[in-house]
């Protein structure tokens, strides 16, 4: 595959029809909740767009991230897009290794500098730069120099976006993200726990169509696919307002799909695409298999106080608390008492009652 | 501290703090009140203390017609918010499960659309209250810094729970940390104040009723 080969070029190659693509970019509109009039855009912003070179590096990860966009079943059109992106750099997919392997990311770095998508998966150890190395650079000095020829940086997944699992208390690497150590290149946040693969392919899409990254909430992530929760679009939502919950996993409720609010699902608090895009080609997402939604989107979800357990729940042992409490109050509030009683015959012992002959007296 | 440190320190340790000062606060004062004790009545008794102590926890809280023509308003308002706040709390299922948590036990919760509503009742109600209290030239003369810190401090959970769960202005983490927070300000500050009367108006009740039972008179 030539380095200059349009998009178009590159998908109708490998077998895409017109027709096909075109449908691809009506969804990917829609996905984007653009007007249905932009799909000729993307169509032909796209078809022109020489395929952009993408380093991607991996850092303190598990490859989930990874394995999510590259088994996303069969060749979806989607999976073709990522497939006509020129991915110069991806330890993982690439065939070369070593010094060769090296060459090739220093090589599209000097020939694309300032116009390559830095893909980032994975989160970068800072307490020790021995913690996670590639070919004897640490996991810092790489991202540090990479980032600095890059258009444009796309974190994926929730390590790279948030610092993920090995962020996770008592973070023993000193794992940050990749925002908390770049701060002067436009970065889009993609995370998730792996994220959804079309959420890839269409920031992808939508940065190659508009040369720009896509509208971002707070937390650096697209408004697109994480404006809204988990809670807001979940077909079990009429269950929850009903007050209807499953209470284990396999009671009555369970069975007739009611609320996992109970069984401590994060929905309500959690922000991404799932419940609309699905996952496994739109088949289902966690909640919809009857597991609650872990939050693997937002930051720290791994340390938000147990997943089996509600948010409305207090974290530590409460009870325990109130009953020694209860003991030490009355304890306290007998010897008040006491006091109390003890003062009250003091007083009436010290009273002395006023004769006539007193009052005369000082008359 | 990130949005989720925040939200986990406030579900745990804070949650911790701010139950030992309310159970042990209200514990201690109602023991107090309890040890006072009371003078042996010396008169024969013409009706059964405890029969007209029982019967008045439950006669008070209808008001009397007098009491009601007088001032509609604070009995009214005074009303809605009362079962609108205990509807709120009680009811909503994300906060029995708090409860079965602690206590062990659950009961049925009602329609998540109707405690919604009666939230927004509630906090009607309660600006209504201090709309009143400001205006009324007798109550505002009585009043003090307290009742506005106690009536700010008992609106605040509704308000921050109201948009905690339609997810309004923040992060979902930090509407439900700020909501969990006003909570604990509002136990913190509950065996201290005038909040008190949560426990001891049925202990008052009681007493009154007694008194007048012993007495064979209605309360």
């Amino acid at each position: 595959m030539s380095k200059d080969k349009t998009l178009g070029e590159a998908l109708r190659r490998q077998g895409v029809s017109r027709r096909g693509f075109l449908k691809f970019c009506a969804a990917t509109a829609s996905l984007m909740a653009l007007p249905p009039g932009m799909a000729p855009v993307i169509a032909a912003a796209l078809e022109k767009a020489r395929r952009p070179s993408v380093i991607w590096l991996s850092f303190q990860e598990c490859t989930g991230c990874t394995e999510s966009l590259t088994r996303s079943h069969s060749p979806t059109v989607e999976g073709l897009i990522f497939d006509a992106i020129s991915l110069d750099y991806h330890h993982t997919l690439q065939a070369a290794a070593g010094t060769a392997a090296e060459a090739a990311r220093e090589a599209a770095m000097e020939e694309n500098y300032g116009k390559y998508i830095l893909v980032v998966d994975g989160s970068i150890p800072t307490a020790n730069p021995g913690y996670s190395t590639i070919a004897g650079i640490s996991n810092q000095d790489m991202l540090m120099d990479v980032a600095k020829g890059a258009a444009a940086i796309i974190s994926v997944g929730t390590c790279a976006a948030f610092g993920g699992i090995p962020h996770a208390n008592p973070n023993p690497t000193g794992a940050v993200s990749v925002s908390d150590l770049v701060k002067d290149k436009p970065i889009i946040n993609v995370p998730g726990c792996p994220p959804i693969p079309v959420v890839i392919t269409g920031v992808l899409a939508h940065f190659l169509t508009f040369g720009s990254i896509p509208e971002l909430d707070q937390l650096g992530r697209p408004k697109v696919f994480y404006g809204k929760s988990i809670h807001d679009r979940c077909y079990r939502r009429p269950f929850y307002d009903k007050g209807l919950f499953a209470k284990t996993f396999d009671d009555e409720g369970a069975k007739k799909g009611w609320c996992l609010y109970e069984l401590g699902c994060k929905g309500p608090t959690t922000y991404n695409a799932c419940a609309t895009t699905k996952w496994n080609e739109g088949t289902s997402f966690p909640i919809e298999a009857g597991h609650p939604c872990l939050g693997c989107s937002e930051p720290d979800f791994w340390d938000g106080g147990g997943f089996y357990k509600a948010l409305s729940m207090p974290t530590e042992d409460i009870t325990r608390t109130a009953v020694y409490a209860v003991g030490a109050g009355a304890a306290a509030g007998v010897a008040l008492g006491a006091m109390n009683r003890a003062k009250k015959k003091r007083v009436e012992k010290a009273h002395q009652k006023a004769t006539i002959d007193d009052l005369e007296k000082d008359g | 501290m990130s949005e989720t440190e925040l939200l986990l320190w406030i579900r745990g340790p804070a949650l911790q703090i701010a139950t030992v000062i309310f159970v042990l606060g209200a514990v201690v004062r109602i023991a107090e009140i309890l040890l006072l004790g009371r003078k042996k009545n010396l008169a024969e008794a013409r009706g059964s203390a405890v029969a007209g102590g029982l019967r008045t926890i439950f006669s008070r809280s209808v008001p009397d017609r007098g009491t009601l023509q007088r001032s509609t308003f604070n009995v009214v308002a005074g009303y809605v918010f009362h079962i609108g706040f205990f509807i709120t709390l009680f009811f909503f299922a994300p906060h029995i499960l708090l409860f079965s948590d602690v206590f062990g036990v659950s009961w049925p919760s009602m329609p998540t659309p109707i405690v919604d509503a009666t939230a927004i009742v509630t906090i009607i109600a309660l600006l209504a209250v201090l709309a009143h209290r400001l205006r009324h030239p007798v109550m505002r003369f009585l009043s003090r810094f307290q009742d506005y810190l106690v009536w700010l401090l008992t609106i605040l959970p509704l308000v921050t729970g109201y948009l905690a769960f339609h997810r309004i202005g923040l992060s979902p983490p930090m509407l439900m940390a700020l909501h969990i927070l006003s909570v604990e300000l509002l136990m913190v500050i509950f065996p201290f104040t005038k909040l008190m009367h949560a426990f001891t108006i049925f202990m008052a009740r009681y007493y009154n009723g007694a008194i007048a039972g012993y007495k064979g008179v209605h309360s």
